[in-house]
């Protein structure tokens, strides 16, 4: 799997609560949901991730709540991958259910700069950094979890294995 | 092995796990609320399995906004209450008879030593109070629980606490909790879990060992976790009829690292804006002028919270200019601080109580703060914006610094209270 899209960069610990603020979790139409991602950081960025974009981050990136609604409004609002220098597991984890490619690669940050054009393929962990010329290395991830994101997250992948009640 | 490593074994049906394996493990408990249950009911039914694995094994809660303060949030509560139906799910605590979440799964009985428990909420680590390995998910993870009963798990290593000595007047396992996270860092146990040892542990109360494990998560932990003593059996054999293993960590348990805390050495903490591991001595911060005062939420919302809040504030008068909200975190917690006579000591001394909520916590639908504003809050995050405005600052301490601070209108070191 590939996916390109301009750098949009953020720092340390951006946590659930900046990425969708509490006040939008009634709603549960995704599309809706996106109107507001990244609203407690940067109001214009549903503008800017429009035509699809990849974010960059430090550490610890989607910490605080369990709230899915959270890789759910960068997903709608058109970002196609977030690399960071590390994921809370929460949000790591809520990603890949919905279909949201996460990479965490070390050292991201001092390699891209925003706006900067990169392409992640996915299967080799492996970043171009097409503005600088460069290659950026993430980890690369375990096969059953690139088979999720394959199949565009968690439930189109447990009903393709036809899920049984037990 | 250690607490978590064996409750993974058990529940994936090996004889031994190490960190960093890969496991299918069973879960015994599921629980979901109002915020995360909904989008879960959707991503079940998109499974197309006709029924839950085990409808007895479900527990749904109302907490995060009640009683419903819009139309949208009305819809969210009738969606779980109509799968509680058609599932026939007999666990969904609708208000009136449970409240925030963690602490309805531990009264009620829902926590077990051993057992692995997930929840579609990040504090489901309160869970290893008791004993049992208690990890947030997200809801589209809970609808494939919901389907199979089964999630993967990667085993965490562990980061191991070790506690000693006694508490210094106005001290709190929430300083003790604040300080560690100070020590650790925001990220310093994210993919791990934290164990809490030693000889004053077994000086902790349940509730203030659900402070301890319910902060966890604020170092990214997967789990916060005490293996079971006396304290904790007694608790649980009150709650519960129902059998379990008693599942505790080997004396040759190998951890990644022990933290050693002297509790002695500890001062009332506070956690300043906006980063739950931004922790300083409150005495550093004293004078700090507050618009609000929170007391409430999965970790500070318990009878002996309110207790001691109540201490403070009997007889006197909350500072002019400051509100202070209390939060009972459950029904049962609401009917103990009545009985108890704290509920006269709140409303006589000008506090707002509120009922059993998340509420003010999470910056839902009550108790927001202006642009400015203020808050210092025993609940667990100080992020920005998560009590309402962004340009709002909250601090984070024990309720007794909470309510000395409500006292004189500015951040307040407790023990200027305690003589009198
Ligand atoms: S009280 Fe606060 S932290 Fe606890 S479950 Fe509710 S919103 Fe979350």
């Amino acid at each position: 799997m590939k996916v390109s899209g301009k750098a949009v960069v953020f720092g340390d610990n951006v946590n659930t609560d900046v990425i969708i603020p509490s006040k939008y979790l009634t709603l549960l139409d995704p599309v809706q949901i996106a109107q507001h991602a990244m609203e407690g950081l940067d109001p214009s960025f549903p503008e800017k991730a429009k035509n699809g974009v990849i974010i960059v981050a430090g550490r610890n990136f989607g910490c605080g709540s369990s709230r899915e609604q959270a890789p759910i409004a960068l997903k709608y609002a058109g970002v196609r991958c977030v690399l960071a220098e590390s994921f809370a597991r929460i949000f790591y984890r809520n990603a890949i259910n919905i279909g949201l490619p996460v990479l965490e690669s070390p050292h991201i940050r001092s390699e891209v700069d925003e706006g900067d054009v990169l392409t992640v393929t996915l299967e080799e962990g492996k970043v171009e950094n097409e503005t600088k010329g460069c290659v950026i290395a993430a980890l690369k991830l375990p096969r059953f979890i690139l088979e999720i994101l394959e199949d565009g997250g968690l439930i189109e992948h447990l009903k393709k294995k036809g899920v049984k009640a037990p | 092995m250690n607490i978590a490593e064996k409750i993974l074994a058990a529940a994936s049906g090996r004889e031994e796990v190490k960190p960093g394996e890969i496991v299918e493990a069973k879960v015994d408990m599921a629980m979901a609320n109002e915020i995360t249950g909904p989008l879960a009911i959707q991503a079940f039914k998109k499974i197309g399995a006709p029924r839950v694995w085990d409808r007895r094994r479900i527990v749904l809660v109302l907490d995060h906004q009640v009683p419903a303060d819009s139309v949208r949030s009305a819809e969210l509560h009738k969606i779980m209450r109509t799968f509680a139906k058609e599932q026939r799910i007999p666990l969904l605590y609708d208000i009136g008879y449970g409240g925030v979440c963690h602490q309805v799964m531990v009264e009620k009985g829902h926590v077990k030593p051993g057992k692995l428990i997930v929840g579609a909420d990040s504090h489901t680590c309160t869970y290893g109070a008791l004993g049992a390995f208690g990890t947030g998910i997200g809801s589209t993870e809970m609808a494939g629980v919901f389907a199979t009963g089964e999630i993967w798990l990667r085993v965490p290593s562990t980061i191991r606490i070790d506690l000693s000595g006694s508490f210094l007047t106005c001290v709190a396992p929430k300083d003790v909790i604040l300080y560690v996270i100070g020590k650790i860092g925001a990220d310093g146990a994210t993919y791990k879990a934290i164990e809490f040892t030693g000889t004053a542990i077994h000086k902790i109360s349940v509730s203030g060992r659900m402070t301890l494990c319910n902060m966890t998560v604020e170092m990214g932990a997967k789990t916060g976790i005490i293996s079971p003593d006396e304290v904790s059996l007694a608790y649980v054999e009150s709650r519960t009829d129902e059998s379990f293993m008693l599942i505790g960590s080997d004396s040759d348990a190998v951890y990644e690292k022990t933290l050693a805390v002297d509790i002695e050495k500890i001062e009332p903490q506070v956690a300043c804006p906006h980063a739950v591991d931004n922790v300083k001595p409150v005495k550093e911060v004293e004078g700090v002028e507050i618009n609000q005062a929170f007391i409430g939420s999965c970790t500070n919302g318990r009878l002996e919270d309110l207790k001691i809040a109540a201490k403070f504030l009997k007889g006197k008068k909350i500072a002019k200019g400051v509100r202070l909200i209390v939060t009972p975190a459950s029904q049962e917690i609401y009917l103990q601080a009545l009985q108890h006579g704290l509920l006269e000591v709140f409303v006589k001394s000008g506090a707002y109580v509120c009922n059993p909520t998340c509420g003010a916590c999470f910056g839902g639908h009550m108790g927001l703060l202006a642009s400015g504003e203020v808050c210092i809050s025993s609940s667990n995050r100080n992020f920005v914006g998560r009590m309402g405005s962004p340009e709002a600052e909250i601090y984070l301490a024990s309720p007794a610094t909470v309510a000395a601070s409500a006292l004189a209108g500015k951040i307040v070191d407790p023990r200027r209270f305690s003589e009198d």
